[in-house]
This record gives C-alpha cells, sequence and structure tokens, in this order.
C-alpha cells in the first residue's frame, strides 16, 4: 500500500497555518467531557499532557518511573536549537529546515521538519516564560552555541543540563494542572497493551508496580510518548528502563512501525570498561566544539597521549572532513571512529576508543572558561574513569543512543490507528535516517506543547465522548492477555535472568545490526534472534509473583518485547539495500567509504504492518518528495 | 575484590524489615556500586531467591531515582555523587558495607531500599512553577536576566529531587529541597510574580507531608549529590519572612 503522509497542500511556509484552519476545534464547554489518555511523561508526555489539562481536556498521565520529573529527556546534556538568529549569523527558520533535512540523509517528511523549524522559535520563548535557567551573557541577553552538523550558533543550552532544566518546565507545568485538577498522575505504571475498539484507540491496560494489579483505562484519544527503542542494544546510553513495550505493543494493535533500522550511534561515549557494564554514558555532543579527536597515526602505538608529537596524530575528522571539521554530523563521526579503531589504532582498553582533547581550547581560552562550559561533564568523567580530562584528554568511543525510526505518524502525529497519536522520540517523524544535535528536545517539546493540541481537537470533535467504557469485553479480552503473558512469564522457573538474555541480544545486535550491517550479517541476526527468543521462553528465571512489586518481571516483559522487536529492525535494515544517515549497508558506499544513497529506489518511508505472529510484516511505503530541497548528495567536506 | 553486605530487606510498608547479610564476591573497581548489586541480585535469581529492590534508571547521575543509605551516608561515601556514580574503587577488599533505604517519616517504605517520595511532588504541585500558559508569551530575549541571576536560579535548580537532603537531615526535613525550587524561580523576573504565594503554599504543603523543620545541621549540603547550598534554605527563610509582611498572609 502507499501511505499518504497527510501533509496540506501548497506552500511549506503556510502549511502548519492552513492545517490549523482545516482542523476541527472543540469548544470549551465540551472539552471537559473528553478524556485524554498520555503514556510516557518525558518532554514530549509531559508537555502534551500539560497544554492538554490546561485546555479544559479530563488528562491521565502515566509513567514508569516514580515522579515524571525523572523521564529520560533529563539526560539531555547539550542544547535545543532554534531557528532564533540571535547571534545574526545567518540562521533562518529555512536554513533550520534545510539543516535537518540534509542531516537526515533526505529521508525525513518535508513537511514535518519545516514546522519543526517554525516552532522552534515559541519553544525557546515558553521555556523563558516558565522559568528556564538558560545560559546568559553579561547584558542579559540568552547565549548561544554550535552543535553538530550546523555552520551557525542555534543552540539554546543550561549548563551541561539543557534536558534536566526543559524537562523540569515542562514538570512544573504538569505539576500545575496536577494541583488544577485537570490531570490524574499515575506514577510506578506500565502500559502493557492498547485497546482498540472497532478500528479506534479506546485505551490502555496498565500494570501497578507497585501493587501489580492489572487494570484497564478508557479514553478518547491515547498519545504515546514513550521514548526509543535503543535500549534493544542492552548497552547504550538510554536510562535501565527505557523500552519498546508501548510501542510495540501498539503495533501489534495496528499501528505501522516505521523505519526501525534508522538508530543513531553518538561519537561521544564513554569506552566500555567490562563485561559488568550496565549502560554507556555519553559525553554531550557540545564537547566537539572545544575538543579536538584524534589518534596515533600508528598502530599499536602505546605512549601516553601528551607524549605523542603534533606530527604523529591524526586529526581524522579535521582531515576527513575540513568544513565541518570536528562538528561533522553524528553517524559520520562514528563511523569515522570506529574506521580508526578496526585500523589497529585506536587507543585505551581494548583499542575502542579515541581521543577527545582540549589541550588546545585550555590554552586558548584558560582552565576556567572550559570549566564554566563544561564543568559537569568533566566530573562525570572523572567519576567513570578516574582519569583527569583537563590533564589528558578524553577517551570517547560511539554508542547507541537514539531512534530515528518509531510509530508511523501523518502530518496531524497520528498513527494508522484513529485516535492514537505518537509524540517524541516515539514517532518516526522529523529526522530522518540521522538526528541532529539538539534537535530531540526540540522535536519533544514542538509535539508536546504545540501540535498535538490542535490536531487531536480534530479528531475528537469527530468521536462521541466516553463512548467505550473499561467494561468493553475489548478491555477485558486484552486485560486477560496481559494475565495469561504474566502467569506464563512467571511459571518458567528457567536458569538464566532477564539480563543474561539482554545481554546476548545485545551483543547479536550490536555485531551485526550495529554501526555498519550486510546482508550476511543482517541474515545471521535474523536467524539467531528467533533461536534466542524460544530459548527465553523455556528458560527465563523470574523469582516472586506477579502480586507485588517485581522488577524481574518489569525487565523480563520489556525484554520479551525486545526480543521480537529487534527481528523487524533487522528485516527493516535488510530491505533498505542503501546506505543512508544512521543506516549503514556496507555494501552501498562509495569509493572513499562514504553512504551510498540510492533515491531512485529507496527514498520512502518503510512502514511495517503486523500481520500475526505465524507472518512475516507487511511493508507498506509513504513516497518522499522533495520540493524545497533538491534531492543531492550530502556532504560535510 | 570480595565484599560483605548488609542489606536491608522489607516485603512492604507493613513489613518489620531486617539487614540481611549477602556477599559480593570478585568486584571490580571499575564498576558502579549498582553494578555491583546488579552482579549480588543476578546470583540470587540464579539461586531462586528474591532480587533485593532498588530504584534506579538513568544510571548517569541525573535523573535522581536512585536512593540508597550506604555506611550511613546517603548515596554513600564520595562527595557530590549519586549511588548510580559510585564506583567501587571507592572500597577495598574485604569491606563490609551496610545498604539502607532513605528513612524519613515522609518517605515511607515500598519495598527493600525503595521509598515512595511523591511527598516531594506535591510540594512542587502546591506551588513550585510558573503559572504561565501554553503559548501567548513574550519573545525570549524581551525579559533581559542579568547574568548572575540566571547563574544563581541555575545552581538552584540543579536539584534532582532524589530526597538525599531529607534522608540525611536528623529532622527528615525537606528545606533544602523546597528552598532551591523556591530560590530558582524567585531568582528571575518570571518567578518574581508570584514569588510570595509560591512560598507560602510549598512551606505549608511540607509541613502537611509531614517533613521536619530545617535545625540548621547542614547535613543535607553534605549529601546533596548536585552540592545544592543551604545558602538557599536562608532564601527560603528570608522569602518567606517577606511574604508574610508583603502579602498580609500569615498561614
Amino acid at each position: 500500500m502507499i501511505l499518504n503522509g497527510n501533509s496540506p497542500s501548497g506552500p511549506l511556509a503556510q502549511m502548519w497555518d492552513r492545517r490549523r484552519q482545516e482542523l476541527k476545534l472543540v469548544n470549551p464547554a465540551n472539552k471537559r467531557k473528553y478524556k485524554i489518555i498520555v503514556v510516557g511523561l518525558g518532554l514530549a508526555g509531559a508537555s502534551a499532557a500539560a497544554t492538554l489539562g490546561e485546555l479544559g481536556y479530563q488528562v491521565e498521565a502515566f509513567c514508569f518511573q516514580d515522579s515524571p520529573r525523572r523521564g529520560h529527556s533529563i539526560a539531555a546534556q547539550g542544547g535545543i536549537n532554534a531557528a532564533k538568529n540571535y547571534p545574526s549569523d545567518g540562521d533562518s527558520i529555512f536554513r533550520l529546515f534545510h539543516d535537518t533535512i540534509k542531516g537526515g540523509d533526505f529521508r525525513a517528511r518535508e513537511s514535518n521538519v519545516y514546522r519543526l523549524a517554525t516552532l522552534s522559535n515559541l519553544i525557546i520563548d515558553q521555556c523563558v516564560a516558565q522559568g528556564v535557567p538558560f545560559a546568559r551573557d553579561y547584558a542579559g541577553y540568552l547565549d548561544n552555541r554550535s552543535f553538530g552538523g550546523a555552520q551557525v550558533s542555534r543552540t539554546f543550552y543550561a549548563r551541561g543540563q539543557t534536558g534536566q532544566q526543559l524537562l523540569l518546565g515542562a514538570y512544573g507545568a504538569l505539576s500545575r494542572q496536577i494541583h488544577a485538577g485537570t490531570v490524574r498522575l499515575f506514577p510506578r505504571s506500565e502500559m502493557l497493551d492498547l485497546v482498540v475498539v472497532n478500528g479506534q484507540a479506546r485505551g490502555i491496560i496498565v500494570r501497578d508496580l507497585v501493587t501489580g494489579m492489572v487494570n484497564s483505562f478508557a479514553a478518547d484519544a491515547v498519545c504515546l510518548c514513550t521514548g526509543g527503542y535503543t535500549n534493544v542494544f542492552n548497552l547504550s546510553t538510554n536510562a535501565m528502563g527505557s523500552n519498546v513495550t508501548a510501542t510495540f505493543r501498539a503495533y501489534m494493535k495496528g499501528a505501522y512501525f516505521a523505519n526501525p533500522c534508522y538508530t543513531q550511534i553518538h561519537p561521544t561515549c564513554i569506552p566500555v570498561t567490562g563485561e559488568h557494564q550496565s549502560k554507556l554514558t555519553l559525553m554531550s555532543e557540545s564537547l566537539r566544539n572545544d575538543g579536538r579527536v584524534w589518534v596515533p597515526k600508528t598502530g599499536g602505538d602505546k605512549r601516553a597521549p601528551r607524549d605523542i608529537p603534533e606530527g604523529e596524530r591524526d586529526y581524522f575528522l579535521e582531515r576527513k572532513y575540513p568544513s565541518f571539521g570536528n562538528l561533522a554530523p553524528r553517524d559520520i563521526a562514528s563511523r569515522a571512529a570506529k574506521e580508526v579503531c578496526d585500523e589497529g589504532r585506536g587507543v585505551g582498553p581494548g583499542g575502542r576508543g579515541v581521543y577527545l582533547d582540549f589541550a588546545d581550547s585550555i590554552a586558548r581560552l584558560g582552565k576556567e572558561k572550559i570549566a564554566e562550559r563544561y564543568g559537569n561533564l568533566f566530573e562525570m568523567y572523572q567519576k567513570i574513569t578516574a582519569e583527569n580530562a583537563y590533564d589528558r584528554p578524553m577517551r570517547i568511543y560511539p554508542a547507541p543512543h537514539y531512534a530515528m525510526g518509531g510509530l508511523w505518524v501523518d502530518y496531524n502525529l497520528q498513527s494508522s490507528i484513529p485516535g492514537l497519536f505518537v509524540l517524541g522520540e516515539a514517532n518516526f517523524s522529523d529526522h530522518g535516517a540521522n538526528r541532529l544535535g539538539a534537535s530531540a528536545l526540540m522535536q519533544g517539546l514542538a509535539d508536546g506543547y504545540f501540535i498535538i493540541s490542535h490536531t487531536i481537537a480534530d479528531h475528537l470533535a469527530r468521536t462521541e465522548p466516553g463512548k467505550v467504557r473499561p467494561e468493553h469485553e475489548e478491555f477485558k479480552r486484552a486485560e486477560e492477555g496481559v494475565n495469561s503473558r504474566t502467569k506464563k512469564l512467571l511459571s518458567i522457573k528457567g536458569g538464566k535472568t532477564a539480563s543474561d538474555f539482554h545481554r546476548q541480544l545485545g551483543s547479536i545486535m550490536w555485531e551485526h545490526v550495529g554501526m555498519a550491517r550486510t546482508r550476511e550479517s543482517l541474515g545471521i541476526a535474523l536467524g539467531r534472534i528467533p533461536e534466542l527468543r524460544a530459548e527465553f521462553w523455556e528458560n527465563v528465571a523470574i523469582p516472586g509473583s506477579g502480586a507485588q512489586l517485581n522488577q524481574e518481571l518489569e525487565k523480563a516483559g520489556r525484554v520479551a518485547d525486545f526480543l521480537e522487536f529487534a527481528e523487524l529492525m533487522a528485516l527493516d535494515a535488510l530491505q533498505r539495500e542503501e546506505s543512508c544517515g544512521g543506516h549503514f549497508r556496507v555494501e552501498h558506499q562509495m569509493p572513499d567509504g562514504e553512504a551510498r544513497r540510492d533515491d531512485e529506489n529507496f527514498c520512502y518511508v518503510a512502514a511495517w504492518q503486523f500481520r500475526g505472529r505465524d507472518g512475516s510484516p507487511e511493508l507498506h511505503k509513504e513516497p518522499l518528495i522533495f520540493e524545497n530541497i533538491p534531492l543531492a548528495t550530502r556532504s560535510y567536506k | 575484590m570480595d565484599l560483605i553486605l548488609y542489606i536491608w530487606r522489607q516485603n512492604g510498608p507493613e513489613d518489620m524489615g531486617r539487614l540481611e547479610q549477602h556477599r559480593a564476591l570478585h568486584i571490580s573497581p571499575d564498576m558502579s556500586f549498582l553494578e555491583m548489586l546488579d552482579q549480588v541480585n543476578e546470583a540470587l535469581i540464579k539461586e531462586g531467591r528474591e532480587p533485593v529492590a532498588f530504584d534506579h534508571d538513568c544510571r548517569e547521575g541525573i535523573c535522581g531515582m536512585c536512593s540508597q543509605v550506604i555506611n550511613g551516608i546517603p548515596h554513600g561515601p564520595q562527595k557530590k555523587t549519586t549511588v548510580c556514580q559510585l564506583h567501587m574503587r571507592n572500597f577495598k577488599d574485604g569491606d563490609t558495607i551496610y545498604i539502607e533505604p532513605w528513612k524519613a517519616r515522609a518517605f515511607p517504605v515500598i519495598r527493600d531500599l525503595i521509598v515512595d517520595r511523591s511527598s516531594l511532588d506535591r510540594i512542587v504541585q502546591s506551588g513550585g512553577y510558573v503559572s504561565v500558559h501554553t503559548g501567548g508569551v513574550p519573545d525570549a530575549n524581551a525579559i533581559l536576566i542579568p547574568k548572575e541571576d540566571a547563574d544563581s536560579a541555575m545552581d538552584a535548580s540543579e536539584c534532582i529531587g532524589c530526597g538525599a537532603c531529607v534522608a540525611a537531615c536528623p529532622n527528615g526535613s525537606a528545606m533544602l529541597f523546597t528552598a532551591a525550587k523556591v530560590s530558582h524561580l524567585a531568582a528571575l523576573p518570571q518567578g518574581r510574580v508570584e514569588a510570595a504565594r509560591r512560598v507560602c503554599a510549598m512551606t505549608e504543603a511540607m509541613l502537611r507531608e509531614g517533613f521536619g523543620n530545617c535545625s540548621n545541621h547542614y547535613a543535607c549540603e553534605a549529601a546533596c549529590p548536585k552540592g545544592i547550598k543551604v545558602k538557599f534554605i536562608a532564601k527560603l527563610n528570608r522569602e518567606y519572612i517577606k511574604a508574610q509582611f508583603n502579602t498580609g498572609r500569615n498561614t
């Protein structure tokens, strides 16, 4: 089937205005009759729940953490982009749009990205009004810095804790609505199924993680804001709890999953130290503003970094990409790092690392200035590695970080199931095959503060409020499904932990569906994943019962879904016979090793429809049309 | 290295709870404290026993979810460090380590090392925000903020809401937590308008939730993984007294 993104017609710059004119409204007196469920309370979810509650809808908001202030958006360090052009360095909405389309390697929808660039400016205004303490200059104006993939300074930041400060702003707005009674909060609650009645999303099944009770919640619309799936690699920069369950369950209920093979491997993470590792820690990409990336020119050079003379160092990003240098986009920087390590020139234990060196910046700006910009990152680095990055260069290596793929949505953020909306990282829409730095926070907040309130009204205006009750048989059936799955998991009493399986899955995915993929490696993954899954369902060990707080049960449920999702990801990577952005197929590269895109055959969004456990998923294509930015080879040289 | 652990086990809020001895063997100094506990838990599961329940999520020191008292100190011995960022190189072979949950009247234990900190959320809900609508706000640069004020707001706003300050305080007080939010918003022109109402509402909520008062022990600052300063408590008190005079409110 050819999918339609439902974008407005006409000139790009007027699309969002035109769409807002077309969308139906719900009158103020009727709003309180409608119930909306919001799942996940990171930036997208908290901002959506707060905004919808403020408008007068009844909102029920769910998160698995103990508080909505802990969504993983909080860990974003570097910043948030906006086309404000405060530094007058040539920025504009069109340029931000252009950079995002190009950064995404021409695999995003133009209309969505243009809207994102437009709304970026409103986000900064909104956050400042909430009291988000962005960095300022001595005259009291907002300060900006530059980021990967851009030649202008358009990134707003709050020390190295921008995600935290933006999330606390949204959490404040949400708290205000909870106090006002428009939002009911359900923390320590996990969505385990979506309920669809007569083709329309009507509610969710939720497990209370403290009591173990499984309950039905009915609503007139459901918003999934549940983040990304890179924990499919086991080791990633995501929080331990980040998972694919909500979106994968929605996929099994009929929502299309788009571009699952687009995952971002972030170049600046702390290298792995050993088997015990439970997660990888990101060092903000903003460090690349003042740090220079290098490795020794010859392999096996065991000298301390400071003893290696300038002439024997290879500043490989500056060498290969002179115009962007250390600020080359993430996918490019990651692959370049892998390449030099594969050549045997990597540094640190295991040879999986490259230097990120601040010596020149410290000499130029002074240690104090560097400490002001990145002090908390240097502290974090020291805690983890016991090394002082003011004295010796940091060691960094790429790690799975962000999912560009996600549930397919149209221009209105509505999935292929009417009434199911998907916001933030959980959807696929705005970053194409690669996300630029400081764009994730922007997208989460654009979706939550400024888009969903308009588009959801159009759905609600066509829906009779409260028509489906939690007593409906579909809810009963879904609850039974959840309960029997829990029972099954607990009855296995095998010999391996959920973490054992997660580690095994992670190594399959990193090895065969990671930074570089081949037809052969994907074939291996597609063979091994079902084997591992079968073993999981015979040999996983989960102590305790379902009627209590049981963290192993939670973990096992998430790993079980990753074991299914992983296959879809490998399948998608296999069908995409081209290299683009974060998806690098070894068979498809230029003579110089750069990605070879195939616009003739693959300029589309791959959206997969679930066809039962025994059938293979069906591929639908949404053609991508570039009318405003001509398709071109992405070059950062 | 090998370690002896005494870990608090408690089945639920009504259970008495007790310290249980465990052994952690072959621990690498590069492990984080939570990775050490992961290893202990995996061994327990393989023996068919229930693992130790503990809160954690981001494991990079920012989400504020992890919460353990280690050898009597919230978040353990390393200054300005959450449990998830505490590494085993801070301990030595043969050490005995006591691991307990946050202890405070306003934080009932849910299970083992997990406590209920929703009381902190309710303090924020009572007024810890700027009451701005979505949309319809002025251009970001229309509000100029002196760098010193923005920096001071940021110093306060770095609070991760973990509750270590409460756990460290002999009175179980949430003054540092509340002070951080009050000070962050009171330092900025956007937050100034509601400052008096905010400080009164948040102080009332703090008392309602069963947190104790501040008697200047400064244990909160010592335990805070983000190094939030007690000077913000002075700021809170000043804001509170100002509010009493300015608004005529005395609740």
